[in-house]
């Protein structure tokens, strides 16, 4: 039972973290109606200006306290993020409006080659290290009732704490802000929303800020863990089955989703894995998507989907 | 002036129904065939054989496959690397384990496992539909993936993983040379591309565009979408698949997974959606920009004379590759074949204004 518990645990955790990358995808999708490839490549991007200006940062103005190069780091990252929002929606979106959903994903995955190539080579291909100062120490839980206890590593811990307080945050200024109301308005209805005074330019700016800064929260839990590499833009590929499984306008379907790709990744490669020769975490999650989808096409929360001739 | 139909009266059903109604255009393809499979052999050097020709034509099949799942039948698909994939390991495992198994069988039948699996990748196209189904396409790219690397029959028990095939050749004429190879897969373009030329002129042409177009109204109106589907799948993925096994067995010679992997699917839909979707033609287009603008990206650096280093190449490379895709993609969402066919509309009344 401990094993199980164990991996069951490890499970949530690491899908916790699947869904806030899927949640900077649902976030776009609903705004904007754009399948958004990019958001690994905005999540490598945000974690490597992360990385590096809290190196650059002391250096530069000549200070030597971590905390507070640590949050001008994180000041500094977002504001590139916004740039980059900026720049998106002036250069891509904006000149693409009412282009076929085929046409839009596939430019963002230019913009992701872009994001990816402009990132590295201004930001440098090394691998860094990001501390913020989470924990790494290991605790055990349990330790009667099972015998060694559970182990759980306080990192992981803190990291899903961020990411429930980062969806709930989010969920409040969707609900109760002027600013959340306008962007639920937009994903109701472009043409509605203009017509009655909501920019849409702007709105799309803020939402594709907003996707950065969830892509920043993202890279730092992820760049803390595994270092800030190239390969952290491939976390986007574990998020897409999290968010066809929750659905594509759900922000708790992103957030339920990743939970049971977490689990059952973890399951699976613990206890089946063994019989067909390991290594199946990487097309798992998407077969279990799959199953999910073919009992309900539009995802566990998604809107249904009304076929009108 | 000289490109119009004017004058060219169909005086006969055979007339109305052939491919290019216009004497013009079959004058043109013959003069392309002609210099394709006659002067370019003369002609070129070996180096743009290996580097552009032989690429070009077999993703180019690749390409014409997807098109048909994508641009006719309106499925998207991001799992195309796998199909080429299997139809490579298959024809792989025929041709290593099958003495005397003819080449062109292997291709075909690796082709015939490639439809199966595409096929059953298809099934859930019938109750997923749009970027649900792209998504969910990314499955068998992973699974196939997964296959080829750690199912050890996969790859005929190999110890590194990688598989190599040599000695080719056709009813004893080897295929070895660039030449011969580049011959060898430009008359597989050219038997597939006139195939799929009428295949899409013909009824179940027709079945897959109603589908893209609508599928709720194209089943009032008695086209059942699990046959119109499931055959583009089936279709489009036997060319995709011939396409991988041309790739791997001619380009390549010997090869990894890596080899098919997610990047060789975006490449690929790339080509199709930047050549234009639903055109045969279209699908050569994409093919020739995506194969040929990464190396003159590599090779500019070299022309203009500016000393760069090999990481910053890289990066830049990334860089203007994204950059161009989105550029294109804003200033021609329809791809090259639409500026194709407004070039010939423009050419028909030329050099008259109206």
């Amino acid at each position: 039972m401990g094993p199980f518990i164990e991996t069951l645990i490890g499970g949530l955790m690491t899908g916790m973290l699947y869904s806030l990358v899927a949640l900077g995808l649902v976030l776009i999708f609903k705004a904007s109606g754009v399948f958004n490839f990019a958001q690994g490549a905005m999540v490598l991007f945000a974690a490597l200006a992360m990385a590096r200006f809290s190196v650059w940062l002391p250096q530069w103005l000549g200070f030597d306290s971590k905390v507070l190069a640590n949050a001008l780091a994180i000041v500094m990252a977002m504001g590139v993020m916004v740039a980059v929002a900026w720049v998106i929606e002036r250069l891509v979106l904006g000149k693409l409006v009412n282009q076929e959903g085929v046409t839009l994903l596939m430019a963002t995955l230019g913009i992701a080659y872009f994001l990816d190539g402009f990132g590295q080579m201004i930001f440098g291909s090394d691998i860094y290290k990001i501390d913020v100062g989470l924990p790494k120490d290991p605790i055990f839980l349990f330790e009667r009732t099972f015998p060694g206890g559970i182990l759980l590593n306080k990192e992981d811990v803190y990291a899903a704490l961020i990411a429930a307080a980062l969806v709930a945050g989010l969920s409040l200024f969707f609900q109760k802000t002027a600013t959340g109301r306008a962007l639920r308005a937009v994903a109701d209805d472009h043409q509605a929303a203009q017509s009655i005074g909501i920019p849409l330019a702007r709105i799309w700016v803020i939402v594709w800020s907003v996707a950065g800064f969830v892509a920043l929260v993202a890279g730092i839990i992820w760049g803390s863990k595994l270092g800030v590499q190239f390969s952290l833009a491939q976390v986007a590929l574990k998020a897409l089955p999290v968010v066809i499984l929750g659905g594509f306008t759900s922000v708790p379907g992103a957030v339920i989703g990743g939970l049971i790709i977490g689990v059952g990744e973890k399951l699976s490669e613990v206890y089946i894995g063994p019989l067909v020769g390991g290594g199946i975490e990487t097309w798992f999650a998407y077969a279990l998507a799959l199953a999910f989808l073919l009992v309900r096409p539009q995802g566990l929360f998604g809107e249904k989907i009304i076929d009108r001739v | 002036m000289l490109y119009r139909e004017n004058g060219q009266f169909k005086t006969s059903y055979q007339a109305d129904q052939q491919i290019f109604p216009i004497l013009q255009d079959r004058a043109a393809i013959a003069l392309l065939l002609l210099l394709a499979f006659v002067a370019v052999p003369l002609l070129a050097p070996e180096y743009l054989f290996r580097a552009v020709l032989i690429p070009f034509l077999i993703l180019s099949l690749a390409a014409l496959g997807l098109n048909i799942l994508v641009g006719y039948c309106g499925q998207i698909s991001l799992g195309t690397g796998a199909f080429m994939a299997v139809g490579a390991y298959a024809a792989y495992n025929l041709h290593a384990r099958i003495e005397g198994m003819p080449l062109i069988a292997s291709l075909l039948l690796g082709g015939v496992a490639a439809t199966a699996v595409g096929v059953l990748f298809g099934i859930p196209s019938l109750r997923i539909k749009g970027l649900y189904l792209a998504v969910a396409t990314l499955a068998a790219q992973f699974f196939v993936d997964w296959a080829c690397l750690r199912l050890k029959w996969v790859t005929n028990d190999s110890s590194s993983g990688s598989v190599s095939v040599a000695g080719l050749n056709v009813l004893g004429i080897p295929i070895e040379t660039p030449v011969q190879k580049y011959l060898f897969c430009l008359a597989f373009l050219s038997v597939f591309a006139l195939l799929a030329k009428n295949l899409v002129r013909g009824h179940i042409g027709r079945e897959w565009m109603a589908i893209r177009d609508m599928d709720v109204a194209a089943a009032v109106i008695g086209i059942r979408p699990v046959y119109a589907k499931l055959t583009a799948f089936a279709v489009s993925s036997f060319i995709v698949g011939v396409a991988g096994g041309l790739w791997g067995f001619v380009h390549l010679g010997s090869w990894e997974p890596a080899a098919f992997n997610l990047n060789r699917s975006f490449d690929l839909l790339f080509m199709v959606i930047i050549g234009g979707l639903g055109s045969v033609m279209g699908s050569l287009f994409g093919a020739a920009f995506i194969v040929v603008l990464p190396l003159v990206l590599d090779a500019l650096p070299y022309w203009l004379g500016i000393p760069i280093d090999t990481a910053l190449a890289a990066h830049l490379t990334f860089m203007i590759f994204g950059g161009l895709i989105v550029f294109f993609l804003i200033v021609e969402p329809h791809g090259i074949a639409r500026l194709w066919s407004t070039a010939k509309e423009k050419l028909r009344l030329w050099p008259f204004p109206h």
